[in-house]
């Protein structure tokens, strides 16, 4: 019976939704390997293959390597800071305090608003809000706005998405603790290990699948920064704050080099890949059952 | 006895320092929301004046703003540009997602083996990795672009290889094979058994990722920013970037038209906000 509708099965049930996937994950991937290696600037019907100078051109834009340094700045900030302050705040909320439904729902509001509408929300209060805290209070750190010096505004970036990730950190590290095995813990504490010792001994131990998971997500999210960074500051002032996600897309779609774009995404692609899959190699490694 | 006594009072001391830490957090996090609700209702030179004036010391107190950023957004239209993008995509994701992850779970063959291998390992591919050949292809070679159609198509291909993972591990775990041959016998087709019997036994998992995928199609702002440019197709995330670029000086109307895009995701999430965030966390730690 199976092998005989097997065909017919699979045209109905798989066809349709690995089309989908084919025609829009697949089949650009694979052209896009291709198009590295042409000099089509996104309009002309022609398309000379050019090897590998695509390649070559990357290696000459300087700005594209500096966004990466920037990226890689801006992503060790965020990985740490995030995930630090997301422990800390799940540790505190699984104390069996009250309210702690509503405190981890509340952090968790950012991250259904999409990343435009925050960076629009952070812009009017960086460059309102905390000028006008300068100007009554006469703190110089907010005298002009946060936002036309290049070191603040990255201040800025880094800020803001750690306030909009931390959230989901936040609700995933909440569900480890909860997951801790009483017994454990009582066993800790019979066994006269308390504060500090218990953390480092038993309970981080214990947690490491929540932080290959959190690592993981914050890890590939903030290499891939966009929506924040094109509302809050836009690459301002001069580009200075520009990531390499907004760089490959200025380059592809503003200066019309799709084929250095191109490059300059699979190869961020390969950073980010080797970075996650690293980092889901050694912390995997740490994990242990209770 | 004297020291049990000791031991809860510095419990319950402990308790009070957690409880006034996390209120500090607490405010600081929503300090901006509070500060564009605020002046969301004020006028443009209180604003600039001090945009910590609270409500009853200012005079221009108004709903203007609302009125003014509804139509310049042209709101309504954004917001049902949204809706119908999301609704279908969502759901054109989930019946074909779930039919495919089936496919795969009862029939052990070459083909599931390698379709589902190739959708594991393309979930590591990031959006900008193929957002250049897409536009190339859908734009040049099809010429498709600025459909609302083609963004539901690509939102559905974008998250199928996360959703079949999902409904394969689930489909795997919990739905007994032995109910599907009772179905045979009792002379039901193989679509009959999938959407009579299997699909209402997906529910748990069916919210999940009916949650997971709806927020990404909503707040989503690069992918339909590549495809769609004609304004009467505009998603809010979209319109309100337009709008930002038009109005930025008006801070009222601006936080004005911020706190509407807010609004419509805020009331959903009181109203669902257990499954919300069981769907965030399920999602996660698969």
């Amino acid at each position: 019976m199976k092998s005989q509708s097997n065909g017919k099965d699979f045209c109905m049930f798989a066809l349709p939704g690995l089309f989908c996937f084919l025609a829009v994950v697949i089949v650009p991937f694979l052209y896009g390997v291709y198009l590295t290696m042409t000099d089509w600037n996104g309009v002309s019907q022609v398309k000379n293959f050019v090897g590998f100078q695509n390649f070559a051109g990357v290696v000459r834009d300087a700005q594209f390597w500096s966004s990466l340094v920037l990226t890689f700045k801006y992503v060790i900030f965020v990985v740490i800071i995030v995930n630090v302050m997301a422990f800390g705040i799940a540790y505190l909320l699984t104390r069996g305090l009250k309210g702690q439904n509503f405190f981890r729902a509340g952090f968790f509001t950012p991250n259904l608003i999409g990343g435009i509408v925050l960076g629009y929300i952070w812009q009017f209060v960086f460059s309102r809000v905390f000028v006008s805290i300068g100007d009554s209070t006469g703190w110089g750190v907010f005298e002009a706005s946060w936002l036309s010096d290049p070191t603040k505004a990255f201040i800025a970036l880094v800020m803001v998405s750690v306030w909009q990730l931390s959230g989901y950190m936040i609700l995933i590290y909440v569900a480890g603790f909860m997951g801790l095995s009483e017994d454990v813990m009582e066993a800790a504490s019979i066994d006269g290990a308390s504060g500090w010792v218990k953390m480092k001994n038993i309970i981080l131990p214990l947690m490491m699948s929540s932080v290959t998971i959190c690592l993981f997500l914050t890890l590939s999210r903030a290499f891939m920064v966009y929506d924040v960074n094109l509302s809050l500051t836009a690459g301002a002032p001069y580009g200075t704050t520009e990531m390499a996600a907004m760089h490959v897309y200025e380059k592809a779609f503003t200066s019309r080099q799709f084929g250095v774009g191109q490059a300059e995404a699979l190869i961020l692609f390969i950073i980010t890949a080797c970075i996650s899959g690293i980092q889901v190699y050694l912390t995997k490694k740490k994990e242990v059952e209770a | 006895m004297a020291q049990t006594v000791v031991g809860g009072k510095k419990k319950k001391r402990n308790h009070m320092l957690v409880m006034a830490a996390l209120i500090v957090i607490f405010i600081a996090y929503m300090f901006p929301f509070v500060m564009v609700v605020i002046n969301s209702l004020k006028q443009k030179r209180d604003i600039i004046k001090s945009p910590f004036s609270w409500l009853f010391t200012i005079k221009g107190l108004s709903f203007d703003n609302f009125v003014k950023a509804f139509n310049q957004m042209d709101f309504l239209n954004a917001f049902k540009n949204s809706m119908l993008v999301t609704v279908s995509a969502t759901a054109l994701v989930t019946v074909l997602a779930a039919m495919l992850a089936y496919y795969i779970v009862r029939h052990k063959n070459w083909i599931s083996n390698m379709m589902f291998a190739l959708m594991v390992a393309s979930m590591i591919i990031p959006f900008q990795a193929i957002m250049i050949p897409l536009v190339s292809i859908y734009g040049g070679t099809l010429n498709i672009l600025n459909h609302r159609i083609t963004l539901i198509f690509m939102h559905t291909g974008f998250s199928m290889a996360m959703s079949v993972f999902m409904f394969h591990g689930f489909i795997n775990g919990n739905i007994p094979i032995a109910l599907e041959e009772a179905a045979y016998i009792d002379g039901c087709t193989h679509s009959q058994t999938f959407f009579k019997i299997v699909f209402p036994l997906l529910k748990p998992i069916i919210s999940t990722m009916v949650i997971l995928n709806a927020l990404a199609f909503w707040n989503d702002f690069l992918l339909p920013s590549l495809v769609l440019t004609d304004k009467k197709l505009l998603t809010l995330p979209l319109s309100t970037y337009s709008f930002y670029g038009t109005y930025s000086a008006d801070y009222g109307t601006i936080m004005a038209g911020l706190l509407l895009c807010v609004i419509p995701i805020l009331i959903l999430y009181v109203a669902l906000q257990k499954q919300i965030i069981n769907g965030v966390v399920s999602g996660a730690v698969k």
